[in-house]
């Protein structure tokens, strides 16, 4: 694979212009992912209502990588289901970091299938999803 | 420097013709570790396949032989950094491994309270391991602070002084930025209360000649690694009157005199700072990069790279939206930069696309990142056996990333 590919037109767009950017006026969960290694500093933003991922937003700083693979994962989630949710990170997460599976179904995500060839690279691209499960999980305190 | 000679330099290191993604390499990575020569190689081969034997108190051939040759390299250094008899080596496993034994050996001669100067542009192997004498300790650790152009703010670092201070331990050559820091000043400063001083020279020692005579350097800690030699071995050369009072961290063999179990006498120095068989063959082959080194001239080695580095300076300001970090006057091998809007680690992504190696990231200086408000840069660092042509095709390399991001 050449770094051409890894570098698609797809992911420098999102790159430029990233999907659901911003911190929302009012969400329900929210998280904060951080990778002291190379500065990747992301929040997700989520409302949460009836057990469906109502809105999603992101906002923070990072790679091209890392920014297209968040504004990728937000349009995914959106309006689907937490158990629906969970079982798209988990397949990206396998097929990411364990090579299981492929990323095909997932539709438009399918472009971040080249990074998962350069292992210095593949914790851009998952940044985003791993502070995503976490949002999931934490409700903002009352 | 003449170019015959540097076309026959470059034959000394054969992984300079290989490929990378369809291009021949561009080493610009000097500053994480250089390449080796054949000749380095060639020894550190020859030990093993030849004269593989453990070291001292061997009375066969073999031991004594690697015994003398493993010797042999303490002398080495010493002429490397014009020492003499009031120094000695001390092998470890790296600087990281030198600084680390000079915290917790020196380091426990200090009281609660006691301070440790360091400056705002070291890495974190001058960091972390007096934090954590701190805790162990309680001594406090103060911070001598640079400029926007990332050099040292000397009369700051003397304003930090008091009589607790009980050691100053400073860069040479920041891996971050490139700057060289004014030893011989530092030094003064220090000496000028009784307060000795530990020199992190892991990236000056291969680019930078050194005279510990001359600056009065009371530790001075390196890495084989980063001057063309393996990896895993390293050096603190030390004022044997400071060693003298040092208590040993690793027991075991070697590092004794005699053993019983009621009572242990320690060897003298440098043996009793190291326990254990060492890398022997590393330590030798430490002493066959130093005879390459020398085998050039870092007089040369210094004039050359200069010249590249004022070339790269040159080349690399004259793109726009490009901006060097790290501007001291007074600079070595180093050249980070970030281009604005794109994240460094795209940058080193795609300019290994087009086979051209540098880092990017924190380069292990944390705080460095953090004063200059940025969360990684590019960092290009050069050695001799580099050219001008390596720097061309870094900036067409970054243009090339520029049209991408456009």
């Amino acid at each position: 694979m050449n770094q051409n590919e890894l570098y698609q037109q797809v992911i420098l767009s999102h790159n430029k212009s990233p999907k659901n950017f911003g911190k929302p006026e009012s969400f329900t969960h929210w998280a904060e992912g951080f990778n002291p290694l190379c500065g990747d500093h992301y929040f997700i933003y989520l409302t949460i209502e009836d057990n469906v991922i109502k809105n999603v937003f992101f906002e923070g700083e990072g790679c091209a990588i890392s920014k297209a693979s968040a504004s990728l994962m937000t349009e995914s989630l959106k309006n689907k289901t937490v158990e629906e949710a969970d079982s798209i990170i988990k397949k990206f997460h396998d097929y990411m970091t364990l090579s299981e599976g492929d990323l095909k179904e997932l539709g438009k995500i399918s472009v971040l299938s080249g990074v998962k060839d350069y292992p210095a690279r593949i914790k851009c691209a998952t940044i985003s999803w791993h502070t995503m499960k976490q949002a999931i999980e934490t409700p903002v305190s009352e | 420097m003449d170019s015959n000679i540097l076309a026959k330099i470059r034959e000394d290191f054969p992984i300079l013709e290989t490929e990378i993604n369809g291009y021949p390499l561009v080493y610009l990575d000097n500053a994480a570790t250089t390449l080796k020569p054949k000749y380095v190689i060639d020894r550190l081969s020859k030990h093993y396949l030849y004269e593989t034997s453990n070291i001292h108190r061997g009375v066969h051939f073999l031991s004594q032989q690697a015994t003398t040759y493993f010797e042999e390299v303490r002398d080495k250094v010493k002429n490397y950094l014009h020492g003499n008899s009031t120094w000695e080596t001390i092998f470890t496993k790296g600087t990281t491994g030198a600084i680390n034994f000079v915290a917790q050996s020196f380091g426990s001669l200090l009281e609660s309270g006691d301070e440790v100067i360091i400056s705002q542009m070291e890495h974190h192997s001058n960091i972390v391991p007096w934090q954590m004498l701190r805790d162990r300790k309680s001594i406090v650790l103060k911070v001598a602070q640079m400029d926007e152009r990332g050099v040292l703010d000397l009369e700051h670092l003397e304003s930090l002084i008091t009589e607790k201070t009980k050691l100053v331990s400073i860069t040479y050559l920041s891996n971050a930025l490139g700057t060289i820091n004014p030893v011989d000043k530092i030094v003064e400063i220090a000496h000028s209360k009784n307060i000795p001083v530990l020199i992190d020279a892991a990236q000056a020692i291969a680019h930078i000649t050194i005279d510990v005579k001359k600056l009065d350097i009371d530790f001075i800690a390196f890495s084989a690694h980063k001057m063309f030699g393996p990896t895993g071995v390293g050096v603190l050369y030390a004022k044997k009157q400071l060693l003298e009072k040092m208590p040993p961290i690793d027991g075991g063999g070697d590092m004794i005199a005699s053993v019983r179990f009621d009572k242990t006498i320690y060897n003298t120095i440098p043996y009793r700072f190291e326990a254990g068989t060492p890398d022997i063959a590393g330590v030798i082959a430490l002493g066959a990069a130093i005879d390459y080194i020398n085998s050039i001239g870092l007089k040369n080695i210094e004039e050359y790279e200069h010249e590249l580095l004022q070339y790269g300076t040159q080349k690399l300001s004259e793109i726009k939206n490009l901006r060097v970090v790290g501007t001291s006057p007074d600079k070595s091998s180093v050249i980070s930069f970030v281009l604005n809007g794109i994240h460094p680690h795209d940058v080193g992504s795609l300019l290994d696309s087009k086979g051209i190696a540098v880092r990017t990231g924190h380069h292990c200086a944390q705080p460095v990142m953090e004063f200059f408000k940025i969360p990684a840069t590019t960092r290009a660092s050069i050695s001799f056996y580099n050219t001008k042509t390596d720097i061309d095709r870094l900036v067409d390399g970054i243009l090339y990333v520029q049209s991408i991001f456009e």
